[in-house]
């Protein structure tokens, strides 16, 4: 193919002239988000903690629905297959309360990625349906796996620990515990605890899951996805095998899920079967549609609004009009429902009047897009995205296939 | 002898409901091209406002209510599904449904709480008793409006006019429009048809042997999903027969609980998913759904 020479020309220069800025915008923000555990009650760096869950989670659902055009609202079962998997792995056969628990009791860095590796295998076993399907009608196939999640986390009792869940077994990293350690740690004169500590590994994962998913979608796999969204038929003709590519995105994407779950199972430190239900999947949903379809950055977005939303209501519900806290017997909405409410009708507004998410309204876009004008088409979502082109809007649809012509 | 009886008029009982919301729920997909997994809440909102209202209405002035009141949802859902772009493809719109039954269900959860509400029907607890098979009621009742609404249903679709611009818009659009047919009006229709049929069935899922109306209910009708999909979506016929199956499945499941009992508790749930999904690994296109093919 002759993509190789068009993107040395366009990368050469957008890179220079726009990625400059960015470039040291993006590093003044990776600094900022070192300080956190040296200042935030733990209340906060366990919402920060789950953010960096959904922004993970996030960021492999958008490879599948905003790249690849597939829908899944299966992923809560990779979740879970994470979660599960980590504790299982890493724990000790052991007796807890009435129930037995197995486990394999192996190192838990070895164990976290065995996990993920465990939800590669579960989303590759999907393949037959997900290479086959399309769109929405996998959309609707997932849905099995949500079933088949919950009934399996609740009978496969020694494994899972039934209804009432298991307790997490912590990370260690080089002899150095990621939990609440009696070791004394302590940086600057803040002791660091299990929070803190968790903090920089969920950085590390954030950061490694969001550069892959970047080159991923740089390189020839994201414009072979991009084109089988467009178009199946020109895909296929220039020699993308549609189902080989779709199994593959959705298992990457369940592997993403898997991670996401075990850092989960690392922050909630006790794992139960009723978190990962449809809901959940939903709301992933709808960080990336809000954030974005098929920007990496979107889905971080989005991931961050979708999971600290709920927690800042929550905290702030005796400041806000209507808002309530959960279980007050005052009149109005629950913190947990107003913040459903808020992405729900951000996601149908989303939709309706700003198709590309947060990430369309930089620059003066959202100007545009709240006129109702025709929007120029995103350039494709993960190179260096630059003010509208010009030529970006005259052609609809295609925009990955774009680059191709000179 | 009697349990297999019992239980095969359970799944076509229990099919029957499935199939009121699997028809509407594939009237949409032709009509819009979209699947629409707010169909779950519209059918709690149909029960919940028969729940509301059968005290001061009555039972049959509630649930027409409801009929129209879910109807106007779906219209609505309808009208804001037309203005979504789908540049981004063409899984956008059934992401918007996603989106409007966030809303729905948030709502209806909260109003209905941790709740179980009665829908007042006129059934109650009674059974009946046909050649030695004791059957509930509500039942056969639930049969017997299913088979009704269905079969006008598929004469409508087969001989009025309606019937006939909407196989000629599902099959084509445009040729269609250029014949005079109004696609808005005739979408609309199929969304105001499916938010009736769910409110009439979640009466049934409400009814004995059923609790009542609680926020899950919405949840069960997902069941009519793997229906829909499995006789293959945008086929009427796919879609009955597709109830049928998931209906005699999960009453099999049900009614034969003990000698499944290695397989866990509460397998009836997760039944109609692994019909579905072994049914699409052999049948992408479902049973009765035509395989794709594109012109070049």
């Amino acid at each position: 193919m002759s993509d190789r020479s068009a993107k040395a020309h366009t990368s050469v220069t957008d890179r220079v002239r726009a990625l400059g800025p960015r470039r040291i915008a993006a590093l003044a923000g990776c600094l900022l988000l070192l300080a956190p555990p040296l200042y935030l009650s733990s209340f906060w760096l366990q919402t920060g903690l789950f953010a960096m869950v959904a922004v993970i989670a996030a960021i492999g659902l958008n490879l599948l629905v905003g790249t690849a055009g597939q829908l899944s609202l299966g992923h809560a079962f990779f979740l879970a297959v994470g979660a599960y998997g980590y504790t299982w792995l890493a724990d000790d056969t052991h007796r807890s309360g009435t129930a037995d628990l197995s486990g394999l009791g192996l190192p838990p860095l070895l164990a976290f990625v065995a996990a993920v590796l465990l939800a590669g295998v579960a989303g590759a076993a999907f393949s037959p349906l997900s290479g086959r399907l399309r769109g929405m009608y996998l959309g609707v196939a997932t849905l099995a796996l949500i079933f088949f999640g919950h009934h399996a986390m609740l009978n496969a009792e020694s494994y899972t620990g039934g209804f009432n869940g298991r307790t997490v077994p912590e990370m260690e990293i080089l002899g150095l515990s990621l939990g609440d350690a009696d070791d004394g740690l302590a940086v600057l004169g803040v002791p660091f605890g299990g929070l803190e500590r968790l903090w920089y590994f969920g950085l590390v994962l954030v950061a490694v899951a969001a550069l892959a998913a970047r080159n991923l979608l740089k390189g020839r796999p994201g414009r072979a996805l991009g084109a089988l969204r467009d178009s199946e038929v020109a895909a296929a003709v220039m020699g993308v095998p549609a189902a080989r590519y779709r199994a593959a995105a959705f298992t990457v994407s369940s592997m993403y899920a898997g991670a996401a779950g075990a850092l989960l199972a690392l922050a909630a430190q006790r794992v139960v079967p009723d978190y990962f239900s449809l809901l959940l999947s939903m709301d992933m949903l709808a960080m990336i549609v809000i954030g974005g379809l098929g920007s990496v950055a979107g889905a971080a977005a989005g991931a961050v609004f979708v999971s600290v939303l709920p927690q800042l209501l929550a905290h702030y519900s005796d400041a806000l009009p209507l808002v309530v806290s959960a279980g007050s017997a005052e009149p109005g909405l629950g913190s947990a429902d107003a913040a459903r409410f808020l992405y729900g009708a951000a996601l149908v507004l989303t939709l309706v009047f700003a198709p590309g998410g947060l990430v369309s309204l930089r620059g003066g876009r959202a100007a545009r897009a709240l006129r109702g004008l025709p929007r120029p088409r995103r350039p494709a979502p993960t190179l260096p995205s630059t003010s509208p082109q010009p030529s970006a809007g005259a052609t609809t649809g295609g925009d990955t296939l774009k680059e191709h012509t000179p | 002898m009697n349990t297999l009886a019992q239980t095969l008029f359970n799944g076509m009982a229990l099919g029957s409901v499935y199939a009121l919301v699997a028809l509407g729920f594939c009237l949409v997909f032709k009509a819009s091209g979209a699947v629409n997994f707010a169909h779950g809440s519209l059918l709690l909102l149909g029960g919940y406002l028969v729940a509301v209202l059968h005290e001061p209405l009555g039972f049959a002035g509630a649930l027409a209510v409801a009929a129209a009141g879910t109807a106007a949802a779906a219209a609505v859902e309808a009208l804001v599904l037309r203005r979504v772009a789908r540049a981004n493809g063409p899984a956008v719109p059934t992401i918007l449904t996603i989106g409007v039954d966030i809303l729905l269900l948030t709502e209806l959860a909260r109003r209905i709480g941790g709740d179980v509400l009665g829908t007042g029907d006129p059934w109650g607890a009674e059974v009946l008793t046909i050649g030695g098979v004791t059957v509930a009621q509500a039942r056969f009742y639930s049969l017997l409006a299913a088979a009704l609404l269905v079969g006008a249903f598929l004469a409508a679709f087969r001989w009025t006019g309606w019937g006939l611009s909407m196989r000629a818009y599902s099959s084509d659009a445009e040729a269609a429009a250029l014949m005079g047919v109004r696609g808005d009006r005739l979408r609309m229709s199929a969304w105001l048809l499916a938010g009736a049929l769910a409110a009439v069935a979640a009466v049934f899922l409400a009814a004995f042997p059923g609790t009542g109306i609680d926020r899950t209910t919405g949840q069960i009708a997902l069941a009519a999903f793997p229906a829909a999909v499995l006789g293959g979506l945008g086929s009427v016929g796919g879609a009955l027969l597709g109830s049928v199956v998931v209906g005699m499945a999960e009453a099999l499941a049900t009614g034969y609980q003990q000698q499944l009992s290695g397989l866990g508790s509460g397998l009836a749930e997760v039944v109609p998913y692994a019909v579905m999904v072994l049914i699409l690994i052999v049948r992408p296109q479902g049973l009765l759904g035509a395989k794709e093919s594109t012109r070049v």
